[in-house]
């Protein structure tokens, strides 16, 4: 495997609220390489986005960096000042959101903040960056780009929108995309052209994405490999294959059955009982033990880590038989 | 309209509804016609006041948001509204439940008998889609279910309230004491199960749930969606279920209906649509899910969007995305034709 562009170690986040610290993520760690789509799957609360969030440096307190290291090419970037953490965000690393409304300024055309954004990373004039800006959203697919231009946000439907967001983080041609549920507004149409269009940039310009979403199929549909989180922690991670085919830990296993079908109908639907615990109640040991059939003494008691190996999983009796035939 | 209004009756040859009276106790007119709604059209009017269109010489800008829709559901089934935003489906939601007023057309509820032995018109409630904005923070658990009972006088005094309460959270798989506590200290998918509890306590017919599950985590999905199958088997509940979500509606529904721009574009029993879709945006919709079990399948994404309802395209409205548009698909709309027990809005079907 070539050296990875994004490298994170034993990520920790903590909160201090008023009644101590909360641990939010705990000893994450994780590599993506050049041209790779990480997917970064989880239930709300599991802290994906916080993982997003702390690798595009816009942490904001009372969360801070309690340990662990981010490097991106090699370089260290989690310890990096405001200024020079700037200036790589947008130039390295660009970001999508969820809501593509409140990613455009209202009172912009799509043209300005495109050449605003050009010319804030790159050494170009204006003339240039503003075809530079045609040339992108031609490539992200909005129809008739050289009138679309100069609308204001407000004049495109919400997958126009979307794909002008995704032209803004291309902007500066970043090495990494961090793509915080880049379809969740949109419809399932729509959501199939975005996801396409993700794919398509990423082959094409090696791009790097962290694809972090809710969405077992939109992961299964995009991404090369997958980590599932579970209360601060990834436990499971692989081929997305591998991963949603033979799940090795019993949550992602218990994730999976839990998606209904659309090509057959069963009865019930698999369940898994409870919900995830809160960070100020995160039992001692596997989190999951509280939901999982397999627990046993041990998982009261430690924490199981994540082995090194292409497909691993975080627990102490992983699934080894085909779960999902 | 006769022919339409069969089309989703029950027929001899397809596969016993799995909801309804199979599993549960015996429940009297499972299957008869509990909701028949006749070519029910809701237009809003969007213009620009009076004096504005007429300094802009505008005409009236009228949105249609639901056009001639004719669907019947039949007691203790599932009936689902698919489509995406903007195709009128919570409109559609909103005019059963009264909410909203048809501009033309007729929505008839039948007289039922239920097990107690009363007969009248099914009692209708609505579970909404954010469990977080429709449970009033500052009431108690207990108030925001008792307060349909007091108010409608369904149990003579506050102690067989009280008790009512109790009964109701257990069934929705809550405990008792649940009902001290404001619903900030409840998760998601916990208050959605108050929500459900709050629709049962008028002892509600017939249930329209308006996206229930989409603001919820898909392990915590599972559970709401197992909860409904089994109060439906448990009560004899009609639901009238409205989603995007084409996986959750197969698993939900008996019949349903593809909504496109306000009509319905495909209509009927769910298992058939499912395996036979006959609809090219029917096809569409099913093509272009993310799907985990069959991820990287030949695709087409659909191309373009929805159109505007206030100024649909001329002919079929799907024809400017549709890969087999001819000329007449481009002059002519295609009426929504009866072909074996499904309904199908398309001149190539």
């Amino acid at each position: 495997m070539s050296a990875p562009l994004l490298s994170v170690r034993d990520l920790r986040i903590v909160f201090d609220g008023r009644h101590g610290p909360l641990t939010a993520l705990d000893g994450v760690s994780f590599d993506i390489a050049p041209g790779e789509i990480l997917g970064v799957v989880g239930e709300s609360g599991a802290g994906k986005s916080l993982t997003g969030t702390a690798v595009i440096g816009l942490l904001d307190p009372p969360g801070r960096i309690a340990g662990g290291e981010i490097h991106l090419s090699g370089q260290r970037i989690d310890n990096l000042p405001p200024e020079p953490m700037r200036r790589l965000r947008g130039r390295r690393i660009g970001a999508i959101f969820q809501d593509p409304l409140t990613s455009l300024h209202p009172l912009l055309t799509v043209g300005d903040q495109l050449a605003e954004t050009i010319t804030t990373h790159l050494p170009v004039g204006r003339t240039e960056a503003r075809r530079r800006a045609l040339d992108l959203l031609k490539e992200v697919g909005i129809p008739a780009a050289e009138t679309r231009i100069d609308h204001y946000p407000h004049q495109f439907s919400g997958g126009m929108r979307q794909r002008v967001v995704i032209a803004l983080a291309l902007c500066a041609e970043p090495s990494l995309i961090i793509a915080d549920e880049p379809t969740t507004a949109l419809d399932v149409s729509i959501q199939a052209q975005i996801t396409t269009l993700l794919k398509r940039l990423c082959r094409e310009h090696g791009t790097s994405i962290m694809l972090v979403t809710h969405d077992m199929g939109v992961i299964a549909e995009t991404a090369d490999r997958v980590a599932v989180m579970y209360a601060g922690r990834i436990i499971e991670i692989g081929p997305v294959e591998e991963v949603t085919r033979r799940p090795h830990h019993p949550y992602t296993a218990g994730l999976m059955a839990s998606i209904p079908s659309v090509h057959a109908r069963h009865a019930t639907l698999n369940q898994i009982d409870g919900a995830m615990p809160r960070l100020n109640a995160i039992p001692p040991g596997c989190a999951f033990n509280p939901r999982c059939g397999r627990a046993d003494d041990i998982c009261r008691e430690r924490k199981p880590g994540l082995p090194p190996s292409a497909h691993a999983a975080a627990c102490h009796f992983p699934l080894k038989e085909l779960v999902h035939a | 309209m006769r022919e339409q209004m069969e089309a989703v009756m029950p027929s001899p040859h397809r596969d016993e509804p799995r909801s309804g009276a199979k599993d549960g106790p015996a429940q009297a007119g499972t299957g008869d016609i509990i909701l028949d709604v006749a070519a029910a059209s809701c237009r809003f009017d969007v213009s620009a006041s009076g004096l504005s269109r007429l300094i802009a010489r505008q005409p009236r800008r009228i949105l249609r948001a639901v056009e001639d829709v004719s669907f019947t559901v039949r007691r203790g089934t599932t009936f689902s509204i698919v489509g995406e935003s903007g195709c009128g489906k919570s409109t559609l939601a909103r005019m059963v439940v009264g909410l909203q007023r048809p501009t033309e057309g007729m929505l008839n509820f039948r007289d039922i008998r239920r097990a107690d032995g009363s007969f009248g018109p099914p009692r209708v409630q609505m579970i909404f889609q954010d469990p977080y904005a429709s449970l009033n923070p500052r009431w108690r658990v207990g108030d925001i279910i008792a307060e349909p009972i007091r108010e409608l006088k369904l149990r003579p005094d506050e102690n067989s309230t009280k008790a009512r309460v109790g009964d109701l959270l257990e069934v929705v798989g809550l405990s008792r004491s649940d009902a001290s506590r404001y619903p900030h200290a409840f998760s998601g998918g916990q208050r959605q199960r108050i929500s459900i509890a709050r629709a049962l306590a008028t002892e509600a017919d017939f249930l329209v749930c308006d996206e229930p599950t989409s603001a919820l985590d898909v392990s915590v999905q599972a559970q709401i969606l197992n909860l409904m199958v089994k109060l439906q088997q448990e009560f004899g509940l009609t639901y009238l279920f409205i989603s995007h979500n084409l996986s959750v509606v197969r698993h939900m529904s008996d019949d349903l209906a593809i909504m496109y721009l306000g009509r319905f574009v495909e209509a009927g029993p769910a298992e058939q649509v499912f395996t036979r879709p006959r609809h090219p945006y029917t096809r569409l919709l099913l093509d272009t899910i993310p799907d985990v079990e069959r991820p990287n399948r030949e695709r087409r994404p659909m191309s373009g969007e929805v159109p505007s309802p206030i100024a649909p395209p001329p002919g079929c409205s799907f024809n400017p995305r549709c890969s087999l548009a001819a000329d007449i698909c481009r002059a002519e709309r295609p009426e929504l034709r009866q072909m074996g027990e499904v309904r199908i809005a398309c001149h190539f079907a």
